[in-house]
């Protein structure tokens, strides 16, 4: 492939990827809204659209239209370019993703994703701990107390949450033996007995998985873990003084993250595109994309579901369950995981 | 000039301005700010040089946790802007020609020892396996005695950041 071809190829694939992950944020707002909504038994949104579909670009619309107050007391620099960060972070980890195999365009194989990297899950976990900053400096540049303690809260947060995390992720490295996404979900090709899926999960990370998903929770500040929000203590926390469009970059980036750790999770435990494939070679090709999607949707399902479901902790409660019972709990799974390897 | 290099120009670029605009800000908060340009720059460089690895290392560790918590520290004193001095004398008597006599003994060193060829991509073990192979079995032995020292600073730290029993029971 001629560098001319490769830069274009790239840049159509990052257009459309961008596309469809903006379209998914915003139909994952219409779906929280909804599902939370029939369980709380009310309608949720219905006025705009069949069913509010089109609610999103009415939202996305009022954003763009409201009027941008910047608060005189801010500091204007970091004030503007922290709803950029979290944004800008928050969708470039989405560029190691592999959703699928590669497909054959014009005579050249095409991977599904927008770039494979052999350090791919180590580049995601480097991408999300910079998103810190951008709730950090909201926080800060705000100047407003319940801002700065938001803004606190959330970074303690995710410093804390993200040694649990990548330790959870170390008992799949192991197994695999490989950085690269698209390796690690190769290595999980194939089924034990005929009938279970040969995906991480029932491969002993079963623990690994629970830790991921909690730490997961935590990093992306949702509820049981949505501290740095907590309305009844600090109004909206650290993008309190936010408005208009710079509001709606926060929640963006918010569900950009969501999104991405769905991905991982299907990804690192759920055996990625694997599925039962049958039928004409055109649905065999569609299959592994499908499969991927309907995996990620049930992780996004799970995220509305808990927060239609639990209350919030408290902010001891939180710390002392991230250092006290989820760290040690990920380095006994990774010594575990470790010894069964070299034996 | 090929790509590569134009790249690894522009990443120098951004690693030599973020470090002249650290000195130059006075607000600590823009200072920590272009260090953390500076961090991402590097770990740039190292991606062109296809040391991968170190490259995601050097995000995660520098710029994603050292300097979180510096802007943590400057957030929660609340430094304000510094103020201007005049300089001190000691430092353009000493510091100037000291600096320029250092970088020019560096630079002296690494071109009189290294051979002056560009590295090719891929010459340099860059990739996850072989650093594995080098830290922990080629020089398990430094490695380790770097964990232990580093466990004596984290110990140092406690110690140091701990109040003692009397003035702790006081505060109570």
């Amino acid at each position: 492939m001629s560098v001319g071809v490769f830069i274009l190829v790239s840049v159509i694939k990052s257009a459309l990827i961008l596309f469809v992950l903006l379209t998914a944020v915003a139909y994952t707002v219409w779906l929280e809204r909804k599902v939370v909504g029939h369980m709380q038994n009310r309608w949720g949104p219905t006025r705009v659209g069949p069913f509010g579909l089109l609610q999103p670009a009415a939202d996305g619309l009022k954003f763009l239209f409201k009027e941008d107050l910047t608060p005189p007391h801010v500091y204007k620099p970091l004030f503007i370019a922290a709803p950029m960060m979290a944004v800008i972070f928050a969708l470039t980890s989405i560029a190691v993703i592999p959703f699928g195999n590669s497909i054959p365009i014009f005579g050249y194989n095409i991977p599904l994703q927008i770039t494979d990297v052999n350090i791919g899950l180590l580049m995601i976990l480097g991408v999300t701990s910079m998103g810190v900053y951008g709730v950090a400096l909201a926080g800060w540049s705000s100047n407003n107390k319940y801002s700065l303690l938001g803004g606190l809260r959330a970074s303690a947060q995710m410093v804390s949450y993200e040694i649990a995390l990548g330790l959870s992720l170390v008992g799949v490295l192991i197994q695999s033996g490989s950085f690269s996404l698209r390796d690690i979900v190769q290595a999980q090709g194939g089924r034990f007995l005929m009938v279970i899926p040969r995906w991480n999960i029932f491969h002993g990370q079963f623990i690994g998985f629970f830790i991921y998903l909690m730490a997961a929770y935590a990093e992306t500040n949702r509820i049981p873990f949505d501290l740095p929000e907590a309305e009844t203590e600090l109004v909206a926390g650290y993008h309190t003084e936010y408005s208009s469009m710079k509001f709606a970059m926060f929640f963006m980036a918010e569900y950009a993250n969501m999104i991405t750790v769905a991905c991982l999770a299907t990804l690192l435990f759920f055996g990625g595109w694997h599925g039962p494939l049958f039928g004409p070679p055109l649905l065999q090709a569609v299959l592994p994309v499908f499969w991927f999607l309907a995996k990620v949707f049930c992780f996004l399902f799970l995220y509305i579901w808990v927060r239609g479901t639990l209350p919030r902790f408290r902010y001891d409660q939180l710390m002392s369950f991230g250092w006290k019972f989820l760290l040690p709990l990920a380095i006994a799974n990774l010594v575990v995981t470790a010894i069964v390897v070299a034996w | 000039m090929s790509f590569h290099l134009i790249l690894f120009l522009a990443f120098g670029a951004v690693c030599v301005g973020g470090a002249v605009n650290l000195l130059a800000q006075r607000h600590p908060i823009n200072s920590a700010l272009s260090l953390i340009a500076v961090m991402a720059a590097l770990a740039g460089e190292y991606l062109l040089l296809g040391a991968e690895f170190v490259a995601a290392v050097q995000v995660i560790v520098y710029a994603g946790a050292i300097m979180v918590l510096f802007v943590f520290v400057i957030m929660l004193l609340n430094a304000g802007e510094e103020e201007e001095t005049k300089g001190s004398r000691v430092a353009i008597l000493l510091g100037v020609p000291g600096v320029l006599t250092g970088s020019v003994l560096v630079a002296w060193v690494v071109l009189r020892h290294s051979g002056t060829e560009s590295v090719a991509i891929g010459a340099l073990p860059g990739h996850p396996a072989d650093i594995a192979q080098l830290l922990f079995h080629d020089f398990l032995l430094p490695f380790e005695v770097t964990s232990v020292l580093i466990l004596i600073a984290i110990m140092g730290a406690v110690v140091l950041a701990s109040k003692p029993e009397a003035t702790a029971r006081k505060v109570d």
